[in-house]
């Protein structure tokens, strides 16, 4: 087949349980355009390289060739995570104050506590020989209740942000050979119904701080000043949901592969202190980022013989360079001990993933809390069905139940 | 004869810092099995040296808290407190100052570096005259900086001298530098980046005199008083912090035939020593600050790095080269790479600053106190330093490591326009107080004599 329809391939939903193949058969080729003029680049190195390019813009307002999303109709700035430095290096430092090092350097560690006990008590709701739903009442629950609690957001609004936030990451879901656009109206206006919502609770804390990071980033005022209103609530969405729509996928991946790999599940309960190890391993096997879709070149860029024009989209498979075999010895063995594995889980460079620290823990944890009931659980399918979505991709249910 | 590997036998490695710790933990990773001592002058074990000019000082953090991680045991006979008198090639053997002989059957020098000490031995004595390369040394010096000195003197702008100077300013501590050469940092950044390096310290409050030197240091009672400069100025100080660089620790190798000089020990890319002939010897190994040795990114001169990074690289590289067999031989080829944190600033480079004719502004500006200067030489790139910018130098590591044309072409999302190239202005080493932290020594692996002037 035409490499000119790998990403329309990819998007198929029929390939989410296993786009491993459709990655090889990227990588085989190194930089690949598409037939809309995006470029796609799966191979470790020239990922690496890209994500360390200053050419290369996160700023989707930079293509000059129009991508599957269409053009931006979004009236709301980007959040950092879609800037460019010196905008995103600003924004990012003033977001990380209340969050880690240099300013907050013990927050994230300070909530292993409070993440144990809430994985123990959703561990112990699981109701003794019947199915569980891995996703729904372990996975999703544990990372929303702490990033709500980190945030200061009332837990009891879930269901009013799930909403949104199932609309804002579907906005970015790009399928080609779709019309965008009532999925794109519904994303922006569900962006901007979770910007004013958290806006105003933020602004409710105004000299009125409760100790979390809406709080701080109100009231906490640094040598650079603070956010404005607009960055405030820019910042917060790309907070809530980034925390609410990555570490579920990590959990069930987790679970799921698990699972799948009795080998390096009764090793782990040996030996538990390999979970960090295995947790990056997780995070390069089956990284709940599988692509970064927005980046674009500001100048035309050789990659692997292949020049991408200045203005291109250009779509990093973060899950393919992880797979790739000129960088990792055996890449499809999932090896709880793998040395030197400089994954792009997080990705790199200026935009690596700014929650890192607490996926991880919040990920160690979980997979620790379950450890020990693992053994005595199957899959009840496999594979399970996942989300629709291809770049936060993961299960929507993982069903288990007694084995036996 | 086939060349097989060497995991028995006896290996002594001389010098117990970061290169002599990281090797032993690599050839115990590797495989070796045989003896292993390791001998350090100092008695404490391996330590970590850059946080001393930096939080030690401050006092966040005490100077025996420094210790270094280690990631594995190494099951080695640890000779502490003992320094090494010299070296039997022949009789392979290491003779140790208390008497001892050490046979080996190989042997890593890594004895790295001391504080270069002030020329004046009289003046050196006087209370209140430090230099800072040793935990006791810097543990020293914070407590005097505990009691509230009225005036430092810093003399020599490199790195070190420019880290303590922040750490004064940063304790409210009043400061004086001098630096012999034209501004901070300029014998490893060069002029352009020096330039804004003593803006900077200016604009901390440091009384910063560049272009004079300190032509006496004195005292009353044995306590230092103050000093007086070159252009006839004098101060009041009750501290003096001689920061005129480092002198490799060598002399011990003075009769070994060696390729040993105030320059290093002169070694392969396979961190094998030279003897004094040019002639690799196959036994006796070299890593850490006191290695010299040859990189292809820059001609193949010789390099002489005082660089944390590199003594780890370094380090793994002879040790796995001490253990191996000849066709599993690695080279030491990686970019030379450091950091310092001064004045609110997180400074990092790659490559080769010097090793250049021009640089140009890549990203950022110097208002914004966050740039990428990227340095080339005869039209490719060989060097980048960025100032809280720290996560681009990736990217400018391949461009060195695949000598990409300079000056970098255009469409950096920060990147100032246009940004034009202007002389590096690398001075001459001999005209600066503080001695550089990279030096490009020549061809040569024998050239045994340097010129030494101490600054001053």
């Amino acid at each position: 087949m035409s490499t000119e329809t790998l990403f329309r391939r990819i998007a198929d939903y029929a390939s989410r349980a296993d786009p491993y193949p459709l990655y090889a058969e990227l990588r085989e080729h190194g930089a690949v355009r598409q037939d809309d003029g995006s470029y796609l680049v799966g191979t470790y190195d020239e990922i690496a390289a890209l994500l360390h390019d200053p050419r290369i813009s996160s700023d989707r307002r930079r293509r000059t060739v129009p991508d599957a999303l269409g053009p931006g109709q979004d009236d709301v700035p980007p959040a950092f995570i879609g800037l460019d430095d010196p905008e995103h290096d600003r924004l990012r430092r003033l977001a990380m104050r209340p969050f880690g090092p240099p300013h907050s350097p013990g927050r994230v560690d300070a909530l292993r506590g409070e993440i144990t006990r809430i994985a123990g008590e959703l561990a112990d709701g699981f109701a003794d020989g019947k199915r569980i739903d891995v996703v729904d009442d372990f996975a999703y629950p544990l990372p929303v209740t702490v990033i709500c609690r980190l945030l200061g957001v009332p837990s009891e609004d879930e269901p009013r942000f799930r909403t949104w936030s199932d609309s804002i990451v579907a906005g970015f879901d790009a399928t080609p050979d779709e019309d965008p656009e009532q999925r794109l109206r519904s994303a922006t206006e569900a962006r901007r119904a979770m910007a004013l919502y958290l806006g105003e609770l933020a602004e409710s804390r105004r000299g009125h701080p409760t100790g979390d990071m809406l709080s701080a980033l109100v009231n906490d005022e640094g040598p650079e000043g603070s956010l404005n209103p607009i960055e405030l609530m820019t910042t917060s969405v790309l907070l809530l949901i980034a925390g609410h729509e990555t570490t579920v996928n990590l959990i069930t991946n987790g679970v799921l592969t698990l699972l799948r790999h009795p080998d390096a599940l009764a090793r782990l309960r040996d030996d538990p202190a390999l979970m960090p190890q295995a947790v990056e391993e997780l995070l390069r096997y089956e990284p709940p980022v599988q692509m970064l879709p927005q980046r674009t070149p500001l100048a035309d860029i050789e990659v692997s013989g292949v020049t991408i024009p200045q203005g291109a989209p250009l779509i990093l498979v973060l899950a393919s360079g992880n797979r790739d075999p000129l960088r990792f010895a055996e890449p499809d063995r999932f090896d709880i001990t793998r040395p030197d594995n400089q994954h792009l889980g997080f990705g790199s460079g200026i935009h690596s993933c700014f929650g890192a620290p607490l996926a991880r823990l919040e990920t160690q944890i979980a997979l620790t809390t379950l450890l020990p009931r693992l053994g005595d659980l199957r899959l009840v399918e496999d594979p399970p069905p996942y989300r629709t979505n291809q770049v936060l991709r993961g299960p929507r249910h993982l069903l288990v139940e007694a084995a036996g | 004869m086939p060349a097989e590997p060497r995991s028995d036998g006896r290996i002594v490695i001389v010098g117990a810092s970061l290169a002599g710790l990281r090797a032993a933990e690599t050839l115990r990773d590797e495989g070796f099995r045989g003896e292993l001592t390791l001998v350090g002058e100092e008695p404490h074990p391996p330590y970590d040296r850059p946080p001393l000019t930096k939080q030690v000082l401050l006092g966040r953090v005490r100077a025996d808290d420094v210790g270094l991680p280690r990631r594995r045991a190494v099951e080695a006979h640890w000779k502490l407190g003992v320094r090494a008198s010299g070296l039997d090639p022949d009789g392979k053997k290491v003779l140790l100052a208390n008497g001892e002989h050490l046979p080996f059957d190989r042997l890593l020098i890594a004895t790295g570096t001391r504080a270069r000490p002030w020329p004046d031995a009289d003046a050196a004595r006087l209370d209140g005259v430090f230099t800072v390369r040793t935990r006791d040394d810097a543990s020293r010096l914070a407590e005097r900086f505990d009691a509230g000195p009225r005036r430092v003197l810093v003399i020599g702008a490199g790195f070190t001298g420019s880290e303590i100077a922040s750490v004064c300013r940063e304790r409210g501590i009043e400061v004086t530098v001098a630096e012999r050469g034209p501004a901070p940092l300029v014998g490893a950044l060069g002029g352009a980046l020096g330039t804004f390096a003593a803006r900077l310290q200016r604009a901390h409050g440091v009384d910063l005199r560049c272009g004079v030197t300190v032509t006496a240091l004195k005292g009353d009672g044995g306590r230092l008083t103050g000093a007086e400069f070159s252009d006839g100025s004098r101060i009041d100080a009750d501290v003096a912090v001689i920061a005129l660089g480092a002198v490799r620790n060598t002399e011990w190798l003075a009769d070994s035939g060696l390729a040993a000089g105030p320059r290093g020990v002169a070694c392969d890319a396979g961190c094998r020593a030279f003897d004094m002939y040019g002639i690799v010897t196959d036994d006796i190994f070299v890593a850490g600050d006191v290695a010299r040795f040859p990189h292809p990114l820059f001609e193949y001169q010789m390099l002489s790095l005082e660089h944390w990074g590199n003594a780890v690289a370094q380090a793994e590289v002879a040790a796995h080269n001490m253990i191996s067999a000849g066709p599993h031989r690695r080279p030491h080829l990686a970019v030379p790479v450091f950091w310092s944190s001064q004045f609110g600033l997180n400074i990092k480079s790659v490559g080769v600053p010097t090793f250049s004719d021009q640089v140009v502004l890549a990203q950022g500006s110097p208002e914004e106190g966050r740039l990428v200067a990227v340095y080339g030489y005869r039209g490719r790139v060989t060097a980048a330093v960025s100032v809280n910018r720290a996560k681009w130098l990736e990217h400018y590591r391949r461009m060195i490591e695949t000598a990409a044309p300079f000056p970098p072409g255009p469409g950096a999302a920060d990147g100032p326009e246009p940004a034009a190239p202007v002389p590096s202005d690398v001075p001459d080493p001999k005209v600066l107080s503080h001695g550089p932290t990279v030096a490009l020594t020549g061809h040569l692996p024998d050239r045994r004599l340097t010129l030494v002037r101490p600054g001053g």
